[in-house]
């Protein structure tokens, strides 16, 4: 089956010039040549510590902050070349849930105008049909038809996110960008957003790009995973391979950091051996090996070469494998 | 420290061109032929070629915007169209009296703003709070126009203990003091209304912090945490305020001159805008916004001097 | 607490504006500065019923004269009636300030609104446009415009404008830059909602109160400027009635009749501290950091 997502070194620096008189140019390292590919129907899971550029990869991708380098194919056609009207079409195709459902929601417009609009936008539906839709939408993530006529701050946290989901499927997209969806959320009420997601992954055959620092979530959510560190993939396979057997150091050091495969009992990745090195300076050779137990000479001069892990099992970029 | 001034001595010159620009930009495109607005409608093409010959208008606009600049920066403004006298010398003449009647204003601002604004903060929602808070509303409300006239008349009119006309002899500061005052007061009425309401939030704001319960509770005697502790750090959004409305200050002070009848810079820009005297203005213009500049300036050090973090920025 | 539809949050429901109004008619000074607002405006607006004089009426019989009877407030050296001059006057002075604040609000708002909205170096190059303008004294730069244009009213309400574009854009501009980075402007793009759409639909509601507030703030100092540009001489000719105007002639005559100028002065007064009562109270009811209090 050909997959509807392919991405293929995707890069974004964010460069920053400071200080007087003599400002110094500061290149953060966002994402750096991140590849991998989603096919229909599966979810797939990008996890790492705060601050290693998955959620920028997620924004990139979806072309809400422009990438510097690569390539992003949905179905064949070219995302980042897209302008105007087939940009237009290629949003409807693909839609992103928020971290923070307090702002995700214009806290000025009825949920039922939040709805509506952008049936409106790209031609859907209007008038009586447009609102008989976002009824429906709403009772499909388990809320009222009569919330239309409410507004934002009369919900919930996780009645929000109920509302944002229903507004990303407004537009009837085949892949939805699931960012940090429910760890802004109460723990008891992570678990029935959860629900919904993978109801509505099976219900309407999505696909999902998972973004994640909870493995538990990923594990019970998504079918393929991969890790990122320090702007880069270190480890892509199977999600119950690389979550119970991974090969890379860093991988299996996050997995010792989350023994709990039960969702309504699992807490915050605790922090592991040393700092994570600044994505604006990062270390030569592999990105890791300042904090990794395995490390040797070879580690801190030469980039580890991406390596298969086995037939369908992903791959990994460790000297160890190499 | 050093650096630091450095820092902003060199960020002002791109403003003060920037300032200039515009007030090229402005007295080039709103009176359409300047040389007609001077002449008025009646005037021959001949006189107003003419003219515009000696302003040097029928020369290109990118010279025209070069030697204005360029001579602006010199301290150049060039001479007046009626006396024929440069206009930084017309201006420096009278300059000391408009800055007695500024400094004098912002003075009376800080003496009366800061002691009432820290008074009504200690004395929150009782009377004393309430009737500064309704007469600094009040103070900022009066044009100034309006208190110099009620001012006139009662102070120099009905019980005259003033003197009617503010035009005072430099040498003699006795006289210059005395003749000072009144409008000084005016003037510094709106500023003294300001001051005590920002004075007054910010002392609030101050008194509520962490430190000054320590200061509190380690001994240190009431009157000195709220002159010293609070104080201190609620002078930055009061030297802000007294920055901010220098501008305010100085545009007032047209007002004042003429209610007082003191020479100064809003005498000599009513009598050119009569004369349309149109070289002047433009130069009145540019020394207006150098002043502001130059207050932004010395507010911007004294923000270094109060706050040790801004040096750093 | 469960999340399942049948436990909706209960409304706390009471519209951001509608407290806002509720606490400021609480507030006794926001109340009188309504009340204040609200007399001058109907005198001004029913001065062709109300007035007991015609304003240009000349009567060389009663020049100069003090307060009576028949001239409530006195009369001028033309023998013409003060209230009745004032009443007509209110409606310059409403005029003028109401044109001016509604121009600069809308294009210091939408100077602010689309520059935040833009950032990066346009933001940074029109800000500093901005400060520029906000370096003459308002005053000043009001006399010279007016001055260059000639005086009438319009050209008023545009030196009077000018003066005020630069603080409306600033205060547009400051919730804008925090607005744009809430995920709903990026949801908006993620649906494929064009920049104007995004503005206009979503981030120009979230900032108008602001703008709103700010605006009668303005409107007293623009009270103020077109009274001292009038007194200055540069308001709309005569025989229209002008405050500032009224008060310059009151001014020439003030060792004979001082209260030609005393009635015009508080005129002016009243107005502006009304204005002022009004915006405090607003501010005070609009700001965050003091409706807990």
């Amino acid at each position: 089956m050909a997959p509807v997502l392919e991405v293929t070194n995707l890069r974004k620096h964010f460069v920053s010039k400071k200080g007087f008189p003599t400002p110094k140019t500061v290149t953060v390292r966002a994402v750096e040549d991140i590849s991998f590919t989603i096919n229909p129907g599966e979810a797939f899971g990008l996890v790492g510590e705060s601050g290693c550029g998955k959620s920028t990869a997620a924004r990139a991708l979806l072309r809400l902050i422009e990438p510097d380098g690569g390539s992003v194919r949905w179905k064949g056609e070219d995302v980042l070349a897209a302008r105007g009207p087939a940009l237009k079409a290629l949003r409807r195709r693909m839609q992103i849930v928020f971290q923070d459902p307090y702002s995700s929601l214009d806290p000025r417009q009825s949920i039922g105008s939040a709805l509506m609009e952008p049936m409106q936008v790209h031609g859907i539906a209007t008038g009586a049909e447009a609102r008989r839709r976002a009824g429906a939408l709403l009772e499909e993530v388990g809320l009222p038809a009569a919330a239309l006529d409410r507004f934002p701050h009369e919900f919930s946290g996780g009645q929000r996110q109920r509302i944002g989901i229903a507004r990303a499927l407004t537009v009837e997209p085949e892949l939805i960008v699931a960012d940090e969806p429910v760890s802004a959320l109460d723990v008891s009420v992570q678990a029935q957003v959860l629900l919904l997601l993978k109801e509505l992954r099976e219900r309407r055959g999505l696909s999902f790009l998972f973004v994640s620092h909870d493995l538990s979530v990923i594990r019970w959510f998504c079918d393929r995973v991969a890790v990122m560190y320090l702007g880069r993939i270190v480890e892509e396979g199977p999600a119950a391979r690389v979550l119970a057997n991974p090969l890379h150091p860093y991988a299996q050091m996050l997995r010792d950091a989350s023994p709990i495969p039960d969702p309504s009992r699992r807490g915050v990745l605790p922090r592991i051996i040393g700092e994570i090195p600044s994505a604006a300076n990062p270390p030569p050779g592999c990105p890791f090996h300042p904090r990794c137990i395995h490390a040797m000479p070879q580690c801190s001069r030469d980039m580890p070469a991406w390596t298969s892990a086995g037939p369908g099992q992903g791959g990994v970029a460790c000297h160890l494998h190499g | 420290m050093i650096g630091f001034i450095l820092r902003r001595l060199l960020a002002a010159i791109p403003t003060l061109i920037a300032v200039l620009t515009l007030v090229f930009v402005i007295v080039r495109i709103v009176p359409g032929d300047p040389a007609l607005v001077i002449l008025g409608d009646q005037a021959t093409p001949e006189a107003i070629a003419a003219l515009r010959t000696r302003l040097g208008l029928d020369a290109p606009l990118w010279s025209q915007y070069l030697s204005f600049i360029g001579n602006a920066l010199m301290g150049d403004f060039g001479n007046s169209m009626v006396t024929n006298r440069p206009i930084m010398a017309e201006v420096a003449s009278v300059l000391p009296h408009t800055i007695d009647l500024t400094v004098a204003a912002m003075i009376f601002g800080i003496i009366v703003g800061v002691p009432v604004g820290i008074w009504a903060a200690l004395h929150r929602n009782g009377i004393i709070d309430v009737g500064a808070r309704i007469l600094s509303l009040i103070g900022l409300s009066f044009p100034v126009f309006v208190s110099g006239i009620f001012l006139l008349l009662a102070f120099a009119l009905h019980w005259r203990i003033f003197p009617v006309i503010g035009s005072a002899n430099l040498e003699d500061y006795g006289d210059r003091l005395h003749k000072l005052i009144l409008p000084a007061i005016t003037l510094g009425l709106v500023m003294a209304a300001y001051i005590t309401r920002v004075t007054r939030s910010a002392m609030l704001q101050s008194l509520g912090e962490d430190y000054i319960r320590t200061a509190r509770a380690k001994g240190v005697p009431w009157r000195r945490v709220v002159w010293v502790h609070g104080l201190r750090n609620a002078s930055i959004p009061i030297v802000t305020v007294v920055g901010l409305y220098v501008g305010i200050l100085l545009g007032n002070s047209v007002l004042t001159e003429i209610v007082f009848n003191r020479p100064g810079l809003g005498k000599i820009i009513v009598g050119a805008l009569n004369q349309r005297d149109y070289t002047m203005l433009q130069g009145l213009m540019v020394i207006y916004c150098f002043l502001i500049v130059v207050v932004n300036l010395v507010t911007d050090l004294l923000y270094g001097i109060l706050d040790p973090r801004v040096k750093q920025a | 607490m469960s999340d399942t539809a049948a436990e909706l949050v209960a409304p706390a429901a009471i519209p951001a504006w509608k407290r806002a109004l509720g606490k400021a008619r609480s507030n006794p000074t926001t109340l009188a500065g309504v009340l204040i607002c609200l007399a001058i405006v109907l005198a001004a607006v029913f001065a062709p019923w109300l007035a007991p004089h015609d304003p240009a009426e000349q009567d060389i019989i009663s020049r100069l004269q003090p307060p009576s009877a028949d001239y409530w407030l006195g009369t001028d050296q033309f023998g013409r009636d003060i209230l009745s001059r004032l009443m007509w006057g209110a409606q310059i002075s409403l005029t003028v300030s109401l044109g001016a604040i509604a121009a600069a609000m809308v294009i210091g708002g939408a100077i602010g609104l689309v520059s935040g909205y833009i950032g990066g170096k346009f933001d940074l190059f029109v800000m500093q446009v901005m400060d520029v303008l906000l370096s003459f004294p308002s005053l000043i730069l009001g006399l010279i415009v007016v001055a260059l244009l000639g005086p009438d009213l319009v050209n008023l309400v545009v030196a009077i404008a000018l003066t005020a574009i630069a603080p409306f854009a600033r205060v547009a501009r400051a919730p804008v830059l925090a607005l744009k980075e809430r995920a709903f402007v990026e949801a908006g793009r993620a649906l494929g909602f064009s920049h104007t759409r995004i503005l206009f639909r979503h981030i120009l509601p979230n900032i108008l109160s602001e703008v709103m507030v700010m605006g009668t703030l303005w409107l007293a100092t623009a009270v103020r400027v077109e009274a001292s540009l009038s007194f200055i001489g540069l308001g709309v000719k005569p025989p229209t009635p002008t405050w500032g105007g009224m008060t310059r002639d009151g001014f020439e005559n003030i060792l004979d009749a001082p209260w030609l100028a005393i009635f015009p002065g508080i005129a002016i007064l009243l107005l502006v501290l009304g204005l002022n009562m009004v915006g405090d109270g607003l501010r005070d009811a609009t700001d965050p950091k003091l409706r807990n209090e």
